[in-house]
């Protein structure tokens, strides 16, 4: 089921994020929205706490460090001969190793992370969509039916909106 | 001059991915003839074998190598600027990143070929990877050959990926804007990117951590390459000072590209609004910086041969100096240590003309830097008996021209089908009041 909603299109965003205060004060809640860039004032404005991709980045960057050593000590170990009176676990080549690894899983995990919370790639498009939204445009959606739609679109006009529609 | 706003970003870089005319498909025809010119020296020498390559003993390592350790030099400044500048916050890296990020790409994937044409068997290179196997075999990973496998394999991975994530916006905004097969084909490499806050986000952050993985990244891909001839006890290559001047060398020789490539991409898409005179004038003071640099490791390796009281040491760099390879070895001075101190005047610094000409230098000098280093090396070591001299045939001249034709091939396709200037960034950058 599609839940009722107005999306407000701005032109610039301060003006959004204006919009976004002033709703949050009148009790809306759960936003989406969209801009070609992302906008200081409406990341304040949302007061959205701190991404927790670089979780992602440790978690890939620590099980590559570890994969690396296991990888290079356990082949050595493999065929555990001494050449040249040199160590079969040679720790100090074997950093070279574990540290690729690390940056290697460490990106490939953080793009993991941007994938999943940001939720692509997306197949359909969201109901708020607007191909202006890439371009020159802020968009604002907000979940709201009857009463209270009423109240949203007053909200977003006086925050500025240049055009106020329906999903 | 009217300030910018979105619309006309999104205007003029969008138009650069329009049709292309003439000149473009007779510039990708010659690119495309000299490719195939390489492929066909390629087969020439798997058909008849690797003795028609120059290499004997004892010059083992010549043209091919050069050109590997040239390619990954030249990849190393793109990543310089679109992740060293992101984190320092130098706002003018903008308008190039994204030009010079490409280049990256298409380095690596130049320079990853050299290592398989050189094996003479590059059907057999799987042998470098580990992977389980009947007779119990792993590579070992105490050859400095084996970090080159992994440090280029994780760059590739790595400089691909941050390519492409940084491409998503303006890969939405193309989609929006285009219509017919364009549509679905941006559509799908956007990955149905919508620009909403959550989006925005966690790529912020992603992008962020991108940078700072790439950073010791880049410093450690060519230190590691430097591995390969400082762990060796050949005279003139066993040395501590291999990983910063190899690095140093390399930045020095991708800044060169990056303005080599830009200006006249700069006059061909009209984008003037874009790459501004200050951006250039920036990428020869970073030039500055990076050849005084290498112009000091000259100087230091020369001091270490004499201080060293070694005489093999001593022969070699007097060889250099003064024997076989001297022309490559003043060429490889000049050009890279000499030429850009003409970027102190400013004059120099602001002209077109001498950008280029300078770039085109240090390019070259560059290439000749990675020969003398490995040829020269290897053809003056120890004992008279075990010295040699190395030219290259025409198969590895031929597969190097074809190395820059495919590179270049890489970058047409990229200028017609991506935008070759990030409008996200560049928006970002518009004062409210004008966007």
């Amino acid at each position: 089921m599609i839940r009722p909603g107005l999306v407000g299109i701005f032109a610039d965003g301060a003006q959004a994020a204006r919009a976004i205060a002033a709703l949050r004060r009148e009790g809306f809640e759960g936003f989406e929205v969209y801009g070609p860039v992302p906008h200081p004032a409406v990341e304040a404005a949302l007061e959205a706490g701190v991404s927790p991709v670089r979780r992602y980045t440790l978690a890939g960057g620590i099980l590559g460090c570890a994969s690396g050593f296991a990888l290079t000590i356990w082949t050595a170990l493999q065929w555990n001969l001494v050449v040249s009176g040199k160590p079969v676990v040679a720790l100090v080549p074997f950093v070279v190793i574990a540290f690729e690894l690390t940056v290697l899983f460490g990106a490939l995990a953080t793009l993991l992370g941007v994938l999943v919370h940001a939720r692509l790639p997306r197949l359909r498009p969201e109901v708020g969509q607007d191909p202006r939204f890439t371009g020159d445009r802020f968009g604002i959606l907000v979940w709201c039916e009857g009463d209270r739609a009423a109240a949203a679109e007053v909200g977003l006009r006086r925050a500025g909106a240049e055009e106020v529609r329906s999903v | 001059m009217q300030p910018l706003t979105f619309r006309q970003v999104d205007r003029d870089i969008l138009r650069t991915m329009e049709p292309p005319g003439r000149l473009y498909y007779g510039l990708l025809a010659l690119v495309l003839a000299v490719i195939l010119w390489g492929v066909y020296a390629w087969w020439y020498q798997i058909q008849t074998g690797l003795a028609v390559a120059g290499l004997n003993n004892p010059v083992g390592w010549g043209a091919y190598i050069t050109n590997f350790v040239f390619w990954v030099g030249i990849a190393h400044s793109g990543t310089l600027i679109s992740a060293i500048l992101y984190l320092f916050r130098a706002r003018w890296r903008t308008a190039v990143y994204r030009s010079a990020e490409a280049m990256t790409v298409f380095a690596i994937m130049t320079a990853g070929l050299f290592p398989l044409i050189h094996l003479g068997r590059p059907w057999y290179f799987y042998w470098l990877l580990p992977y389980p196997n009947q007779r119990n075999l792993w590579p070992n990973f105490q050859s400095p050959l084996l970090w080159d496998v992994v440090a280029i394999g994780t760059y590739m991975t790595v400089s691909v990926t941050f390519f492409f994530i940084g491409l998503i916006p303006d890969l939405a905004t193309a989609r929006d804007q285009a219509t017919g097969w364009r549509r679905l084909f941006y559509g799908i490499l956007s990955l149905g990117w919508r620009g909403s806050d959550r989006e925005w986000r966690h790529y912020r952050s992603g992008y962020l951590f991108f940078a700072a993985l790439a950073t010791p990244l880049v410093v450690s891909v060519h230190s590691v390459v430097s591995w390969d001839f400082a762990m060796s006890i050949v005279p003139g290559w066993h040395s501590t000072i291999f990983a910063p001047y190899f690095v140093a060398g390399a930045i020095h020789s991708g800044l060169a590209m990056v303005i080599t490539i830009l200006l006249p991409l700069r006059r061909i898409f009209r984008l003037e609004a874009y790459l501004l005179p200050r951006h250039f004038e920036n990428l020869a003071k970073l030039i500055i910086v990076t050849g005084l640099i290498v112009g000091y490791a000259y100087l230091v390796e020369f001091f270490l041969a004499w201080y060293s009281g070694n005489v093999y040491e001593h022969a070699v760099f007097l060889d250099r100096a003064t024997g076989h390879y001297a022309p490559e070895f003043w060429i490889m001075v000049t050009f890279n240590a000499v030429l850009p101190l003409l970027f102190f005047i400013r004059r120099v610094r602001t002209s077109p003309a001498w950008l280029v000409g300078i770039s085109l230098g240090i390019t070259i000098g560059m290439w000749f830097e990675r020969f003398v280093i490995i040829v020269a090396s290897l053809a003056h070591s120890y004992i008279p008996f075990s010295w040699g001299l190395y030219r290259p045939t025409w198969v590895e001249l031929s597969i190097t021209a074809g190395s820059f034709a495919w590179f270049l091939f890489w970058f047409l396709l990229f200028a017609k089908f991506l935008p070759s200037v990030s409008m996200t960034e560049v928006k970002e950058q518009i004062p409210e009041e004008a966007g």
